[in-house]
């Protein structure tokens, strides 16, 4: 009794369609099998000559692997059916998958039952400290938007199968202008205009990096990543898993994330928790020109995909960048922005933003927070965020998404797990408002999370 | 309407000359796919193999077809009906069969099954599961083989289910607009899981669905393996000689459900069988191999023999290799 469906475990021979002693090669269909689904016809899958039917018409609730007939093949004769059915018992019995030669097991009482099968532990992370910067060294005041592009130059000067594409990146020079400049100094052969056409241009970076090139793939910002969410979990993240580790695509994808300002709910949404809720990935979220710099050179050279996700705003903020000839951050590395003892907080990109302003009001009012920028939010530095909670006893999230399923949720939880017995309060989330984006300028900003919201949550978190 | 593998307005008509060596060649690789295929079922029957099957008996000429007409460095992709495309490409009938039974040794260390699978080696970039995926995938391959200068093709593979995928056009655009040598491959076997491709396109002459972007297309008898071979030449001239995509569709038939567990109720039985009577590509190739003397039965029969034995090889080392080891569930996420 063949099965026929990934689900099916016995069913009901119905009909022979050819009788014993007919002859039959492989493709003709000998019988008819109901599922519990169909009705299904079943194929020889040998030539030969229908010796015996095993099973006759009309039997309901045949077992799965059950023997329903024997084909003798050329040079056998019906004298051999005796021989060859227990050898065919057997030889289904054998071959039998071993989660159903385990069922029977257990079945039986002097066979001890199997041990359940548990996970492994995953690999332990173990993300390298950012590099020393040598005394003397001259910091050079950027926006994030200079660092980005050069970044990516720095890295496009380096690596010939380095490429960067997306929609007006070229002769526009970037919608953001975070490509300025590469056309003239790269050519239109490694800056590639491309239709607007995310699902598209998307798959078809990922199939270049499936073959070996190294593309940066901008999405003009990543709301419309959506349309190619597809290609980048699918495709991406999934390919080396499924090949065993023999094809892996080294891709970054980049852009800007988050909400941006007066452009309502299509235009306005942090993919955070979307793109680090998957294995395969990896998600950088920078909130300083440096950071941006040295991560977007790591995510170039690193060989996994990597998302990217910048901010429309703090492209236009200065900080400083070390001026050294190959300034390459460590991924999967979370940053002390600023120390402190009283209330850990922990944001990345925009997010800072609030965060450290509102640590400022904090200090103001004699509670010395520690902010942590995550950086990078897949692999999600835990080793960090926990070793200050041990300190303060206290934690605040601050992120631009939704509460539900978000990376506040994900580091409340690593926090319990592995900080419980230092917690002084309950883990506080600031987030954006489950809400689409509203346009009206007085319901955004009540939609975004505020520096005032931070300020009340890590008072409340040290009960003043 | 019903499209027909021997509709009149085929456009290449012409079948390429075959060598004894290419007639025999091509029969014992078509073989190779139909007997595979055949113990596929049969295991998958059987409880060995999991989940979904998607079986290419009746379509074995497409891909052997086309692999005669490409060169060493040329790719291939295809989505999940891909164990025929594997085969044809050179991978090894025990690490695919390994790969189906979920074992150590198949292709991807057991864990990608059926429809993900690859080998870089031999040129097989996958093996993909979600439909229509595959062709910006191929599209890319072909992106990188003229951003670096090689004169390599890329050749996607796709269903007429595919084919109304928004991300083909999306594909189709790009490699057209960037002269892209890329060879789109349509099999049309005329149903996409169940609904027939009267019932699920407005257009069913698939090889014109790039006229829009002024992409050529054919449309080929794809269970004839010289027709497929005449056409894949002249689509891999046009990509070589620097002129952009060109789209081939293959008139086939899959005599099996979309997988198995697919009762095929939607076409006829008599409709199934007047192809397999008929328009068998391996029949067609072992009567023209008897008819032009080039082999006779015994001949044939001692192939057939080999070819069996290849198979029952594979089938008994995916039966008896070992699952992988616990440890290889946290291995090959990243690099």
């Amino acid at each position: 009794m063949p099965a026929l469906s990934p689900t099916m475990e016995k069913g009901n021979l119905a009909k022979w369609l050819k009788k014993e002693g007919d002859r039959v090669k492989s493709g003709d269909i000998i019988a008819e099998i109901e599922t519990d689904k169909a009705t299904m016809e079943v194929e020889a899958a040998d030539e030969g000559t229908l010796g015996k039917i095993l099973v006759p018409e009309g039997t309901a609730d045949v077992a799965v692997n059950t023997p329903i007939a024997v084909i003798l093949g050329e040079g056998e004769d019906k004298s051999s059916i005796k021989a060859a059915k227990p050898a065919q018992q057997n030889k289904a019995a054998e071959s039998a998958p071993p989660a159903k030669a385990q069922k029977s097991q257990a079945k039986t009482q002097d066979v001890p039952a199997p041990k359940p099968a548990i996970a492994p532990e995953p690999p332990a992370l173990q993300a390298a400290s950012d590099p020393d910067i040598p005394e003397g060294t001259e910091m050079v005041t950027m926006t994030m938007r200079e660092a980005l592009r050069d970044a990516m130059a720095e890295e496009m000067r380096r690596d010939k199968d380095v490429f960067v594409m997306g929609e007006e990146v070229a002769e526009y020079q970037g919608a953001y202008k975070v490509t300025q400049g590469l056309l003239q100094e790269f050519g239109a052969k490694r800056v590639i205009d491309t239709p607007i056409t995310e699902h598209g241009f998307a798959g078809l970076g990922i199939g270049a990096a499936l073959a070996g090139l190294k593309p940066v793939v901008e999405f003009m910002t990543f709301n419309f990543a959506m349309q190619a969410i597809d290609q980048l979990i699918n495709s991406a993240a999934k390919t080396l898993y499924m090949s065993g580790g023999q094809m892996g695509c080294q891709i970054v994808f980049r852009g800007p994330n988050g909400v941006a300002s007066r452009v309502a709910a299509q235009h306005s949404q942090d993919y955070s928790a979307w793109y680090s809720h998957i294995p395969g990935l990896k998600v950088i979220a920078p909130s300083t020109a440096a950071d941006a710099k040295g991560l977007l050179k790591a995510a170039i050279r690193d060989l996994n995909p990597v998302v990217f996700l910048e901010n429309e705003i703090l492209y236009g903020h200065s900080s400083q960048v070390p001026k050294l000839d190959d300034f390459v951050l460590p991924i999967g590395k979370a940053k002390i922005s600023r120390a402190g003892n009283d209330v850990t907080i922990i944001g990345w990109s925009m997010g800072m933003n609030y965060a450290l302003k509102a640590a400022e009001e904090l200090a103001n009012a004699g509670i010395d927070a520690e902010v942590i920028d995550l950086r990078t939010l897949k692999p999600l530095d835990t080793d960090t965020v926990v070793a200050s909670v041990q300190k303060t006893g206290r934690a605040v999230t601050v992120e631009e998404g939704w509460q539900q399923n978000g990376v506040g949720a994900e580091l409340a939880a690593r926090i319990m797990e592995h900080a419980f017995d230092y917690l002084d309060a309950p883990v506080a989330r600031v987030s954006g408002k489950e809400v689409p984006m509203p346009y009206a300028a007085n319901l955004e900003k009540l939609a975004l999370p505020s520096v005032a919201e931070i300020v009340e949550a890590a008072r409340s978190v040290c009960y003043r | 309407m019903a499209v027909a593998h021997k509709d009149p307005s085929a456009d290449a008509k012409s079948v390429a000359d075959f060598s004894k060596e290419q007639e025999l060649s091509a029969y014992r690789t078509m073989l190779t796919i139909r007997r595979f295929e055949e113990k596929a079922g049969q295991m998958y029957g059987m409880g060995l193999i999991g989940g979904f099957c998607h079986l290419y008996i009746g379509q074995e000429a497409v891909v052997v077809g086309m692999q005669m007409a490409l060169k060493a460095g040329d790719q291939v992709i295809t989505g999940y009906r891909d164990h025929g495309h594997m085969i044809a490409t050179g991978m090894d009938p025990k690490g695919v069969m390994a790969e189906l039974t979920g074992r150590s040794h198949g292709y991807s260390k057991g864990k990608g099954g059926s429809m993900h699978m690859f080998s870089v080696e031999k040129g097989f970039y996958g093996g993909h599961g979600i439909v229509g995926a595959q062709v910006p995938l191929g599209t890319g391959l072909a992106f990188a083989n003229r951003y670096r200068g090689n004169d390599n093709i890329s050749v996607t593979y796709f269903g007429d289910g595919a084919a109304n995928q928004g991300q083909v056009y999306e594909s189709f655009n790009m490699a057209a607009l960037w002269t892209l040598p890329a060879i789109y491959v349509i099999e049309n076997n005329r149903y996409a899981m169940g609904t027939a491709i009267t019932r699920s396109s407005a257009e069913v002459n698939l090889s014109r669905r790039g006229l829009s972007f002024n992409i050529p297309g054919d449309q080929v008898d794809g269970m004839d393996v010289r027709a497929v071979k005449a056409a894949g030449e002249k689509a891999a001239q046009w990509c070589r000689d620097g002129k952009g995509p060109y789209i081939l569709e293959m008139l086939t038939y899959r005599y099996r459900g979309h997988s198995m567990s697919d009762p095929a109720k939607y076409r006829t039985r008599e409709e199934v069988d007047e192809v397999r009577t008929h328009h068998d590509p391996i029949d067609m190739a072992r009567h023209r191999i008897i008819e032009k003397k080039i082999a006779n039965e015994d001949a044939l029969k001692k192939i057939d023999g080999e070819v069996r034995d290849i198979i029952n090889q594979a089938a008994e080392f995916a039966t008896h290799d070992p699952e992988p080891d616990v440890a290889e569930l946290y291995t090959d996420v990243y690099r």
